[in-house]
Formats: structure tokens, C-alpha cells, sequence
């Protein structure tokens, strides 16, 4: 038995391709969105892998770093270093700004780590594409390749320029935004440094405070002056792990000696997918069934047209013998075909046009199959319409 | 192919029940022959088409029998449980626009039926083959419908209606599209493979220039027919 919906296709082949390059185009943006939340949920895994940490010590009862404000002192980290079972413990602090760069700005996340070393020092990026790991104490710094900037570049942030001395790969925010990393004390000045005249300003509140400003006191109004010039608060303190100590008990004894809130590498991992990505997953996912919805409404309303268009030829089939399952089989087929070729336009064009997003678009070869799967049960059940319709027809209207 | 061809017996349609009852087809008698071409006439909402629909199969009767070839179709309400590849195998249609399968060429078009019987695509092809040299559109074999011209288009309706060697064709209206020329030369066909195939072939028409052409003619008005001899005259 030839194959009607093959022949049907082959003879109306223009109809079909460009209503396939069009159906195509859609699918293709519908695996960009997978790609999107596949992507934001793949950074949000690097940000965890390339702080090296097996816990985060941050503030109490707070989600922080990434998906909440948290402060430490800074001199907290000592005393996680005396706790059974740690085997490193380093400051970190996280900022998400516009750093200038020549005549624009770019946002990326400035990472201040404390000094160390690569692979050993929790914070540190493992490693380095281009250049070499921060060595100084000051001005300089390691940028991510998505920043734009190059070796030997100037980074300006807040007042102070940096040289850009080392170029990471992958190490990006959860929000997709590439990382700077710069020595800690000087990330800690740009975090809290305020401009020339909130500090003037500062001061003179402070003066005109009789409770700082004690004339009997000689000595406590610069004390506290100098108090409020300085910070020694950070975001959060990474921790590692000595062999033989699982994170649980780990952070369970911080938790309850050090009173300060601690999250293992699952936990951590729950907050970002679970929290801070979350109602953007909830926001593709929209999208994504908006889009499957669009998708399998053309495809009916397609097969649908190409069905009433052979209504005659229908009424003929039957009236010459033809089964029904032969007619429902010619009008699935071409549903079917439709999808597969819009399939392969679609994950053509996703394929070339993700790397051109601003943003990572991961696109996993298991969207991909459940891409598939997903298309050929859309035009399965957008077929249905028209296979109804088809199986309705009277043979006795060939006859007129 | 069979030796009896198609034999009605005070066949009945109704459509509606009680006082709005209405009766399509009034207990219509109806033989022809194998190798016989009978016209069948009547003005608009005479019964024609409903007529056509029950010898065809399409749509039952409310009484009578339909016996075509040894086999009895229609039997007071009881009927041959697949009509549909009945259809297939024992009626031939030919219609007044040729409705061919716009996206399957001559050949294909008229192997189709034999290909829906469970006959091998190759073998379904060359009986094709065959019956388009028989009506003169060999070198047509491969053009699409939409390539034929309305006489080509109509041999090969008339192909796929003879492809399976049916006892009874059913032509309705066959040569109202085409100039006179055109339309004996399809009734001098259809007359060529009643002969030659021993199909008793039913022709609905209204067309003037062909009614000469029977040797006999079922009138049909209200749903009564009655038949009377026709000319017969001889192809010019």
C-alpha cells in the first residue's frame, strides 16, 4: 500500500516546509526557554563548584550570601578554623555591581577573596584560562572572559582601578553575571566606602554627638570616627572540610557553638534552584506551556485546513472502500511529519542561535528527546480534531 | 467479474417517520444485465441521487432487496454487514466531476483500489497500467490530475472504476463537463468495457446528447420509476 499522507506531502511539499519552518521557528525558541532555566540552574551549580566549599557559615537566620544579605566579622573566621572536623575556613564577600570598564560599565558580581591560594583556599577560582591567580594585596584582579575584559585591562570599581592579571571561564552569579575577584580587603573598602561627602558628613554628625564628643574623654571622638571608616564585616565564610567529617556534623556543631546559620552544599544548592531562581523557573515554565499550547493550536488549525481541503477526496477514499484507520492514518502521519520537520528546525535554530543570548542557554540532549516526545504528542492530539472531522464524512457526498 | 449484474426488487427509501414521512424511493425495479449500459433519467428531486446512493451502498433502504451479482446486499432491513469493502471490490463509481486524488498521478489513482484490497503495489500498477492503455491514456500514466485534461481526467475515473472488475458500475452525470465530442467518446467507453468486462454499468445523466445512445432507459419521477426502450442509436 503506497503511502497517501507521503504522497499528499511530497505533491504539496512548499506548504508544508514553510508551515514546518514556521511551527520550527517556535519549537526553537521553546527549547531556548528549556535552555534558559538549564542555564541559570547550571550557574547556579558553577557558583557552588567554584567556591571550593563544603559549607557557608553566614549570618544568623539568613539565606545569605547569594540569595540574602549576610554579615560577619571578619575575625569569625578563626574561630570556624578551631572547629573539629575544619580543615580550611576563608572570608568572602559578594558584590553585585557596575564596574567601569575604558568608557561603559559591565555588571558583573566583584568576589573578594582573602589571601591564599588556588585549590587550597576556599573562594578562589580552580582555574585560570589566561594570566595568573591574584599575587598582591591590592589592585589587582581576575575577571571572567564573559566580562570582556583582557589581560592587563583596567577595571574600575568604585574609586580604585585594578589590572586585570588572571581570566577565569564559567565562573559567573547565579543571575548569569560574570565574576570579578579582587583581594577581600579591597573588596571590603567597595562595599561599604562611601564618597567624600557622606563621610564629611558622618563625621560631623559624630562630632556634633555629645555622646562621642566627650571633652572628658580626650581620645573617643577619633576612636569612633575611625571606627565608622573602616569595615570588618563579610558576606559569609567558606569552609572545607578535613577527610573523615561529613558536612551535616560539620555545620551542626558550628550551628550550635558558634550560634550562626550554616548551609551544606545540598542546602545551598536548594536555596539557589529552590529560591532564587525559582519564580523565574515558575516564569519559563509559563512560558513554556504557552508556547506548547501556541504550537499545538497551529498544528491543529494546519492539519485542520489540509483536512478541509480534502474533504471531497475524503468522501472519495470512503466511497471507494477506503478503511478508516487508513484516512486517520494518512491525517496523523502528515500531523507527525509536520512535527518532525518543525523538530529539526527547531533544534537547528536553537543549537546556532543560543550561544548568541546574553545569557547561558544550556540545551541537554534529554530536553532534547523530551522536546521530541513532547512534539509528537502535541501533533498526535492536535491530529485528533481533524481525524474526527475526517471519519464524519459521508461517502455519500462524492456522490452529491 | 460476474454473470448476473444488478437486480433491484420493490426497493423502498424513507426518510422521516409518521406525518412527516417522506418516500425518496416507491417500491423501484430495477435489472441490468452484465455487459449492459442503461440510462437512468429523471428530473431534480426525482429520487435520482437517492437511488444512486442505495445501489451504491452508501446509504440503506428502508425495503425491498438489492441482489448484485449472487450475493444479496439489502434484504427487508437486513443488509451485508461490510458495505464498505463491498464498495470496494463489487461497485464501480464514476462521477460527473472525475474527482481524482489530487496528489496521486493516473496510475496510482486508478492502482489505489486494488492496492486497498491487499493486491502488491507492483501487480496493482501493471492491472493500471493496462486498463489506461485499454482507454487510450497510457502516455498519461504518470501526469499528476491536475496535468490531465477533463477527457483524460474522465477515462481515468472511468479506469478506476473498472480496476477491480466490478459486476455493476455506477456512472452519475459522466459526460456533464465535456463538449459532445468528448461525451460519446466516454459513452462509447463505458459501452467498449461493459462488453468487455461484463459490468452492468448504470449511467445517471440529464445530458441530451447521450440518451439516444441507451437501449434502455428508467424513467424515474416521485420516486417511481418505469422503464421504457431506448433508441440504441450507434455511436457517430
Amino acid at each position: 500500500m503506497i503511502s497517501l499522507a507521503g504522497r499528499d506531502i511530497l505533491h504539496s511539499w512548499g506548504k508544508f516546509v514553510f508551515t514546518g519552518i514556521g511551527l520550527g521557528l517556535l519549537i526553537g525558541v521553546t527549547l531556548v526557554m528549556a535552555g534558559v532555566y538549564r542555564g541559570m540552574v547550571d550557574d547556579a551549580k558553577a557558583l557552588l563548584d567554584n567556591s571550593s566549599a563544603d559549607l557557608w557559615v553566614v549570618q544568623k537566620d539568613t539565606l545569605g550570601p547569594y540569595a540574602e544579605s549576610s554579615s560577619l566579622n571578619d575575625d569569625l573566621y578563626r574561630a570556624i578554623l578551631a572547629m573539629p572536623g575544619v580543615a580550611k575556613a576563608a572570608n568572602v564577600t559578594y558584590l553585585t555591581m557596575q564596574v567601569r570598564k575604558g568608557d561603559s560599565d559591565v555588571r558583573t558580581m566583584v568576589v573578594g577573596i582573602a589571601p591564599g591560594q588556588p585549590g587550597i583556599t576556599p573562594g578562589w577560582p580552580p582555574y585560570l584560562v589566561a594570566g595568573r591567580q591574584i599575587t598582591r594585596g591590592h589592585y589587582e584582579a581576575m575577571a571572567d572572559i564573559a566580562s570582556g575584559f583582557h589581560l592587563g585591562d583596567r577595571i574600575g570599581i568604585r574609586r580604585n582601578q585594578y589590572t586585570v592579571v588572571g581570566l577565569t571561564r564559567r565562573m559567573v552569579s547565579s543571575s548569569g553575571d560574570p565574576m570579578v575577584f579582587i583581594p577581600l580587603k579591597d573588596a571590603q573598602e567597595a562595599q561599604f566606602l562611601k564618597d567624600n561627602d557622606a563621610i564629611w558628613q558622618s563625621r560631623r554628625r559624630t562630632e556634633a554627638n555629645p555622646a562621642f564628643n566627650r571633652p572628658s574623654v580626650p581620645g573617643l571622638l577619633d576612636a569612633v570616627i575611625d571606627s565608622q571608616s573602616t569595615n570588618a564585616f563579610v558576606n559569609a565564610v567558606l569552609v572545607t572540610l578535613k577527610a573523615g567529617y561529613t558536612p551535616d556534623e560539620v555545620a551542626e556543631s558550628i550551628r550550635r557553638w558558634k550560634r550562626l546559620t550554616v548551609y551544606t552544599r545540598t542546602q545551598m544548592e536548594g536555596i539557589l534552584i529552590g529560591k532564587l531562581i525559582a519564580t523565574s523557573a515558575k516564569q519559563i515554565a509559563m512560558f513554556l506551556v504557552i508556547l506548547a499550547v501556541v504550537s499545538a493550536t497551529i498544528v491543529a488549525f494546519i492539519i485542520y485546513s489540509l483536512t478541509m481541503d480534502k474533504i471531497r477526496e475524503i468522501a472519495v477514499l470512503k466511497l471507494i472502500g477506503t478503511r478508516n484507520r487508513t484516512i486517520a492514518g494518512m491525517i496523523l502521519q502528515q500531523s507527525l511529519a509536520l512535527g518532525l520537520i518543525g523538530f529539526v528546525v527547531g533544534k537547528i535554530a536553537a543549537t546556532f542561535s543560543a550561544p548568541i543570548f546574553p545569557k547561558y542557554v544550556l540545551l541537554t540532549p534529554m530536553d532534547s528527546v523530551a522536546g521530541f516526545i513532547a512534539v509528537l504528542v502535541i501533533c498526535v492530539l492536535a491530529s485528533l480534531v481533524a481525524i474526527r472531522m475526517a471519519l464524519k464524512v459521508d461517502p455519500a457526498e462524492a456522490i452529491g | 467479474m460476474s454473470g448476473k449484474g444488478i437486480r433491484i426488487e420493490n426497493l423502498s427509501k424513507r426518510y422521516g417517520e409518521g406525518d412527516t414521512a417522506v418516500f425518496a424511493l416507491k417500491d423501484v425495479n430495477m435489472q441490468v444485465a452484465p455487459g449492459e449500459v442503461v440510462g437512468l433519467i429523471g428530473p431534480s428531486g426525482s429520487g435520482k441521487s437517492t437511488l444512486l446512493k442505495c445501489l451504491g451502498a452508501v446509504i440503506d433502504p428502508t425495503a425491498g432487496r438489492m441482489i448484485l451479482g449472487d450475493e444479496v446486499i439489502y434484504d427487508n432491513g437486513w443488509k451485508a454487514r461490510d458495505l464498505r469493502a463491498l464498495r470496494r471490490d463489487k461497485i464501480g463509481f464514476v462521477f460527473q466531476a472525475p474527482y481524482l486524488i489530487p496528489f496521486l498521478d493516473a496510475t496510482d489513482n486508478v492502482a489505489l483500489l486494488p492496492m486497498l484490497a491487499g493486491v502488491a503495489n507492483g501487480e496493482a500498477r501493471a492491472r493500471a497500467l493496462e486498463l489506461l492503455t485499454e482507454l487510450d491514456v497510457q502516455h498519461r500514466a504518470q501526469a499528476m490530475p491536475s496535468r490531465l485534461s477533463g477527457g483524460e481526467q474522465q477515462r481515468v475515473s472511468i479506469a478506476r472504476g473498472l480496476i477491480n472488475r466490478p459486476p455493476v458500475i455506477l456512472a452519475d452525470e459522466p459526460t456533464a463537463p465535456l463538449d459532445s465530442v468528448r461525451a460519446m467518446a466516454v459513452i462509447r467507453i463505458l459501452n467498449d468495457m461493459a462488453r468487455k468486462f461484463e459490468t452492468a454499468i448504470i449511467v445517471v445523466t440529464h445530458d441530451e446528447k447521450i440518451i439516444p445512445t441507451f437501449k434502455r432507459i428508467y424513467h424515474i419521477r416521485d420516486g417511481v420509476t418505469h422503464e421504457e426502450a431506448g433508441e440504441g442509436r450507434a455511436f457517430e
